[in-house]
């Protein structure tokens, strides 16, 4: 046993194949946050500002509408996910056959477009003139005509959409997965005694698969205020008439690059920050899906 | 009763199914047809090819082919990142996995964090930081972040911490190979797998990446095609009628907006299709393995 400890990657002998990604790792991943958090804490010049940026950044008269919308959009797209994705996990798993993988493969497809390459597709289904969904566009939006879709009221709805439409289906597989992890003879026990499909779903495999449906809620919540590309593309096409701060991220960004106000916008990077990051913690020491020992 | 419901069940799956496939199908059939065509003719009628050639010569002659130099540069970003990215998660999962060096812990549940964290959130920070180094407006500035590929390496960890024998390892080690050769030797190989699943990966994350271009490049030659597709967009009259009149000039229309979407994605899309499992086996890798 002696002689197979000292062999190995073994105290500092294994360092030099982790040194590549520790660089990276500090230099894309720790120090930008640290820098971040120094900006945020000081002035222009330098001094310690305290929580000066903060209060000033979140006194800006763009910052609770662009936190407001953020927070409608999160809710309305997390309220899709939750009802639409577990129902359709239990439907397809409900009687598992050959239509069950094609339809998950299908519902999977769009997940290959994200960045701009999405949001172009939707504007193309939100424009009354060439949507194949022009009944729908004047039926639900009430549009008829482009501008008409993308009225601010109706944006927060939209993008929750464009997100779904982009991410349901690889959740709506994970899902799937697990339930696959559910044993049999449970399932088996529960149709014995007496259990139809639908309380099998109910009563059986949803509260076996809450670890994942909280998992898909956090990582989406923290996803979801980070908005950005979507607003970004539409206050391009609609002339100005959406604000190139409709959401936080952008706030951030356009205090940046416009004014120049490098302070203020780490100010809410941090904030934005401290979300994703406590939405990483919670999953990893909450769910107990993630652990770092093996 | 039972029937009824089976019906229901159907038709939800149907219809979700017409919901994530529609746009898609729209999409594919819109360069057939003229901008004329589009509105006048059914969402799903097929146009001539013809129409396709015309509307790939414009948007060619945009800009001077701006639109291949931004294609150019997404796969110059995204596979000059990944080699980078393979180099560094390999090895790094390797040795987080089998290795134990001081501060194992730290750099696992550091890199566990940053890869649950939404990427957008570092995208202002890397750009305060890259603006500090003076470093904006540089290919590096888009490169070297993406480098950074934490996922890369939590799929490697958990590859070699489950599926690689220790036993293969130590007789390596025992036939003589060092440190270096027993990894290039035997572990390296033995991954394959792994390396494709990162390499997928770590390509369709920088190429549909949109916010960090956006923010840290400063010159449109320099774009990658994800904001390169926001510039047309803008010069597309239906969506920006400030155009006009310049929208007859430059000759970008709907149908020549849609196919330059089309190409953008159709190389990621097939990939992506064709790694549907090895996708879902690594999202949910950590959780299940036993």
């Amino acid at each position: 046993m002696r002689v197979a400890r000292s062999r190995g990657l073994h105290g500092w002998r294994g360092f030099a194949f982790v040194v590549p990604y520790l660089i990276v790792l500090v230099a894309f991943g720790i120090l930008p946050v640290l820098y971040a958090v120094k900006l945020a804490f000081t002035t222009d010049g330098g001094g310690w500002a305290g929580f000066r940026n903060f209060t000033h950044s979140a006194g800006d008269y763009r910052f609770m509408s662009a936190l407001g919308h953020v927070l409608v959009f999160t809710s309305v797209w997390l309220s899709l996910l939750i009802v639409f994705v577990v129902t359709l996990a239990l439907l397809l798993h409900g009687r598992a056959s050959r239509s069950s993988a094609a339809y998950r493969f299908l519902y999977y497809i769009p997940g290959a477009l994200a960045g701009a390459a999405s949001v172009l597709v939707w504007l193309f289904m939100l424009d009354p003139s060439v949507s194949p969904g022009s009944f729908f566009v004047h039926h639900v939006l009430g549009a008829h005509l482009f501008v008409e879709s993308i009225a601010p009221g109706k944006l927060p709805l939209i993008f929750a959409m464009i997100a779904f439409w982009t991410g349901a289906g690889g959740w709506v597989v994970v899902m799937y997965g697990a339930l696959n992890t559910i044993p049999q003879e449970l399932e088996d026990a529960a149709r014995i005694d007496g259990a139809g499909p639908l309380t099998l779903a109910l009563r059986i495999k949803l509260p076996l698969i809450r670890k994942w449906i909280a998992y898909m809620v956090i990582l989406s919540f923290a996803t979801g205020t980070q908005l950005f590309v979507e607003p970004q593309l539409v206050n391009q096409a609609s002339l100005g008439m959406v604000p190139d701060t409709w959401s936080s991220n952008q706030l951030a960004y356009q205090l940046a690059f416009r004014y120049a106000d490098f302070n203020s916008a780490a100010a809410i990077s941090v904030d934005l920050l401290a979300i994703g990051l406590l939405g990483a913690v919670v999953i990893i020491s909450r769910t107990g899906l993630f652990k770092v020992e093996s | 009763m039972a029937l009824l419901l089976r019906g229901a069940r159907v038709a939800v799956l149907a219809a979700f199914g017409v919901f994530f496939v529609g746009p898609l199908l729209w999409l594919v059939l819109a360069p057939t047809k003229s901008d004329h065509e589009l509105v006048s003719r059914g969402p799903f009628t097929f146009g001539s090819i013809h129409h396709v050639a015309l509307a790939w010569k414009h948007l060619y002659a945009f800009s001077d082919h701006i639109y291949l130099t931004w294609i150019g540069n997404s796969l110059l970003y995204a596979v000059t990142a990944t080699a980078i990215v393979l180099v560094t998660a390999i090895p790094a999962g390797y040795c987080l996995a089998l290795g134990s060096f001081p501060g194992r812990r730290l750099v696992l549940t550091l890199t566990l964090v940053v890869m649950m964290m939404p990427a957008a959130a570092l995208v202002l920070p890397i750009f305060l930081e890259l603006n500090a180094l003076h470093l904006i407006g540089s290919v590096l500035s888009v490169i070297l972040p993406f480098a950074f590929f934490p996922f890369g390496v939590n799929l490697a960890y958990i590859y070699y911490s489950t599926a690689l024998p220790r036993e293969l390892l130590d007789a390596a080690r025992v036939d003589g190979c060092g440190e270096w050769g027993t990894f290039r030797r035997v572990a390296l190989p033995l991954a394959k797998p792994v390396v494709a699943l990162v390499l997928f990966f770590s390509f369709v994350s920088d190429w549909n990446n949109f916010f960090l271009p956006y923010t840290v490049l400063g010159d449109s030659k320099q774009y990658p095609i994800q904001v390169g597709l926001s510039t047309l967009l803008s010069s597309t009259p239906s969506f920006n009628p400030a155009v006009g009149g310049g929208g007859q000039q430059v000759g970008i229309f709907r149908p020549e907006l849609a196919l330059a979407t089309l190409v953008a994605v159709v190389p990621v899309a097939i990939v992506f299709m064709l790694s549907q499992r090895s996708l879902v086996r690594g999202l949910v890798g950590g959780g299940v393995k036993e």
